[in-house]
């Protein structure tokens, strides 16, 4: 076997392009704006966008975190949006998730929907608490008398080169707690949809953003959004393996089936974009056309969203499959220190190396 | 005059003037013969660990901007919170530092390589506490470290190691966080464990006043000494820019603790000169004014003042100078020195005893990474 990739990924930016499925298409609310056509634009800047027409769009709609006011927060997400709707409608708040968090819910129990920054993907577990205990059953025990749109968005991921507690991958935390929802965009055209859709969303949702994705540039169509928010979808049809992922990792697997398909491999490329609710159709459908699937994720594997997505295929398309559903995830240990995560990182080789075993099944 | 107390402040306590004279404050007159029984040899120790601190984090952002480090997290400006407290400390004591502390470890005598063996991204941790002066690791998660030393120090005190009266062997912790940090449920839950058990601690808050680019009248409406009250124990505030009270106030306290009255907290008000961290922009936040006025209140210059008033000579500055830059660079050589890590390092001590996940990926990763190197082409 030898590498099939160099080090510095080639990333081809299919996702934003390819395969908005008009006949999946529902916008979370009615456009009250022109048409605007379609801008090129990074993924922050796609989200900061997006935010903006949600803070027009309502003003119930409030920012809260730590430094997004002045600074942007450190990511530039929120750059000027402060400046723009002011101090009351963007928080600069004090030091402290739980604090963060639990005040969200409060707001939202008076009619706010406020939409919560959390700095990096490991500084989350303060607000852990007030989010599994009490934001994901705020709903159930008032019988449904009340709602929680309360939005929670975390920079998530590595591949950023930086120190313990800021490459982390989560998300499966809150996917296995039930009464929140969870996405992931992989692309700015779907981040600046996804952020408005879960902002419009009347449940708790988490929305993880990937934050090596934060800066490279893809269109975003700023007139349709092309799905709604809780959908899978294939943006590269193939016929051999299905590969699945979401986040960063799509552009890692749209960059093996680039390969894959020198080598006349041919794989189909499934987007999740939503891991809670998981979106089957797409998947299943694919599956019971190529027979094989592979998941991936910057994850642990141990106890995972892949590790639900094989169960639930093996469960329910058992008869289409001709290998075992194969997992490709970060390693079981801590995030380890920047040095290493090239190799901890489930990277095109590694996903090349399951599809390579899904095929020989 | 209602019964409700609305009079939020508190005497800064200071024994060196911005200006270099040695004027204590009314509240300071108490830690005066502190100072004074300091040996001339101590006194120039602290100029010499300040203006070492200083010399290292310009070479170590350099380092960063080169490449060569994943970040860098300056001290510029807290030199004298840092070095005095640190100076307080007894061989017997534990220090939680939260991650800017780097003169601290030093002093305790933990090599700074490993500090930056840290921040290359090369190792989660980096030292060992019982082989380096009990400095702890850092921690990155605010605040986190709060707790840990609570507990430390409860321990301390369930194996009769503190209020014995023996001052050779009593012991206390010291524990270093922000002002940003004093906002989380963990600190807060800190002083509480603290002043319930009694701990022997030391609460070291070193208010930068600026948490990346939230200024500390986010986080407090108060004086951050006064928290120390509302939980039922001793605070004081101080001039951070001080060496000679900083020394003499956590010394004073530190002395307590381990003697078995309890915790009791600092407030170090100095300020963060520099970035938050290499990755930070400052210029979007704050104001030319408020760093040149602080600028004026340089820790460095002030005690160097006063010690060059006090008879130290052009030559004892010049060899500080010489040795603090031979620190730096011996420092950045060792560092780009540093072997990079193994992948064995990522299961190597998840866990004490052997785990059959880690063996098994990493039989799995060595197995493929090997299909790379010996496979053909
Ligand atoms: C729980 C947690 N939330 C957020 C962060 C991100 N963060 C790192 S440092 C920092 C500001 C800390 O300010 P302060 O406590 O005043 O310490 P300073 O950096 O000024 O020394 C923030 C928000 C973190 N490290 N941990
Ligand atoms: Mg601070």
């Amino acid at each position: 076997m030898s590498a099939r990739v160099g080090q510095e990924p080639q990333v081809t930016d299919a996702a934003a392009s390819d395969g908005l499925d008009p006949s999946r298409a529902a916008t979370a609310r009615p456009v009250e704006h022109g048409l605007r056509g379609v801008q090129t634009l990074s993924m922050a800047k796609a989200i900061n966008a997006g935010l903006r027409e949600a803070l027009r769009a309502d003003d119930k709609v409030l920012l809260m975190g730590e430094d997004i006011g002045p600074l942007g927060g450190v990511f530039r997400v929120t750059e000027g949006l402060q400046a723009e709707f002011g101090e009351k409608r963007v928080l600069d708040t004090p030091l402290a998730e739980s604090g963060i968090v639990g005040t969200a819910i409060g707001l939202a129990m008076r009619g706010y929907r406020p939409v919560v920054e959390i700095q990096f993907d490991g500084f989350i577990f303060p607000a852990f608490d007030q989010i599994t205990t009490q934001l994901a059953r705020v709903t159930v025990r008032h019988d449904g008398t009340l709602s929680m749109p309360v939005v929670i968005r975390v920079p998530y991921g590595g591949h950023i080169g930086s120190i313990e507690h800021h490459q982390e991958s989560p998300e499966a935390y809150f996917a296995h707690t039930p009464g929140l929802r969870v996405v992931s965009p992989s692309s700015p055209h779907d981040a600046y949809w996804m952020i408005q859709e879960a902002i419009a969303s009347n449940d708790p949702v988490l929305f993880f953003e990937p934050k090596s994705r934060y800066w490279p540039k893809g269109p975003v169509d700023q007139d349709h959004s092309g799905m709604p928010l809780h959908a899978s979808r294939v943006i590269r049809h193939g016929t051999d393996v299905t590969v699945v992922g979401h986040g960063a990792m799509i552009s890692t697997l749209l960059q093996a089936a680039e390969i894959a398909a020198g080598e006349s491999i041919s794989l189909e490329v499934v987007d999740l974009r939503t891991l809670s609710p998981i979106d089957y159709g797409p998947i299943l459908d694919s599956v019971q056309r190529t027979g094989r699937l592979v998941v991936a994720q910057e994850a642990y594997g141990f106890v995972s969203i892949g590790s639900e997505i094989a169960a639930t295929v093996a469960e329910r398309a058992f008869y289409s499959l001709e290998a075992p559903v194969l997992r490709v995830s970060g390693f079981d240990a801590p995030f380890p220190p920047a040095a290493l995560e090239s190799e901890y990182l489930p990277s095109a080789d590694r996903v090349l190396e399951a599809v390579d075993r899904a095929l020989a099944f | 005059m209602t019964a409700r107390q609305r009079d939020f402040t508190a005497p800064r306590v200071r024994l060196l003037t911005p200006a270099g004279e040695l004027r204590p404050t009314p509240e300071a007159e108490p830690y005066l013969p502190l100072v004074e029984a300091l040996p001339d040899e101590m006194l120039e120790r602290f100029y010499r660990d300040m203006v070492v601190s200083r010399r290292i984090d310009i070479a170590s952002a350099n380092m960063q901007r080169q490449g060569q480090l994943a970040l860098w997290v300056p001290s510029h400006g807290q030199e004298a919170a840092q070095v005095g407290s640190a100076h307080a400390a007894r061989a017997q004591d534990h220090l939680f530092p939260s991650y800017r502390e780097h003169i601290v470890g030093m002093i305790r005598g933990l090599d700074p390589v490993h500090i930056l063996e840290l921040l290359r991204g090369a190792t989660l941790g980096g030292w060992n506490p019982d082989e380096n002066g009990n400095f702890h690791l850092y921690t990155l998660v605010l605040a986190a470290q709060t707790l840990h030393a609570t507990g430390y120090a409860m321990g301390l005190q369930f194996d009769g190691l503190s209020g014995t009266g023996e001052p050779e062997t009593d012991a206390a912790v010291l524990v270093y966080y922000g002002d940003g940090a004093t906002s989380q449920g963990d600190a807060n839950e800190a002083l509480v464990f603290a002043s319930s058990y009694q701990t022997p601690q030391v609460f070291f808050i070193q208010n930068n006043h600026w948490a990346i680019s939230v200024p500390v009248s986010r986080q407090s409406r108060s004086p951050l000494s006064l928290r120390g009250g509302g939980f039922g124990m001793p605070g004081v505030r101080i001039d951070g820019n001080d060496v000679l009270v900083s020394y003499a106030v956590t010394r004073q306290s530190l002395d307590e603790a381990r003697a078995g009255a309890g915790p009791s907290l600092i407030e170090a008000l100095t300020y963060r000169m520099g970035a938050h961290t290499t990755a930070d922009d400052p210029t979007k936040y704050r104001a030319d004014a408020e760093v040149q006025h602080w600028a004026e209140r340089d820790p460095i210059t002030r005690y160097r003042t006063w010690l060059a008033g006090r008879g130290a000579s052009a030559a004892f500055f010049d060899d500080v100078d010489t040795e603090a830059s031979d620190v730096a660079s011996d420092l950045r050589r060792r560092a780009l020195e540093l072997p990079a890590p193994t992948r064995e390092k990522i299961f190597a001590h998840v866990y004490s005893e052997p785990h059959p996940v880690m063996a098994e990926e990493l039989a799995w990763l060595e197995a493929y990474e090997a299909g790379f190197e010996g496979g053909p082409a």
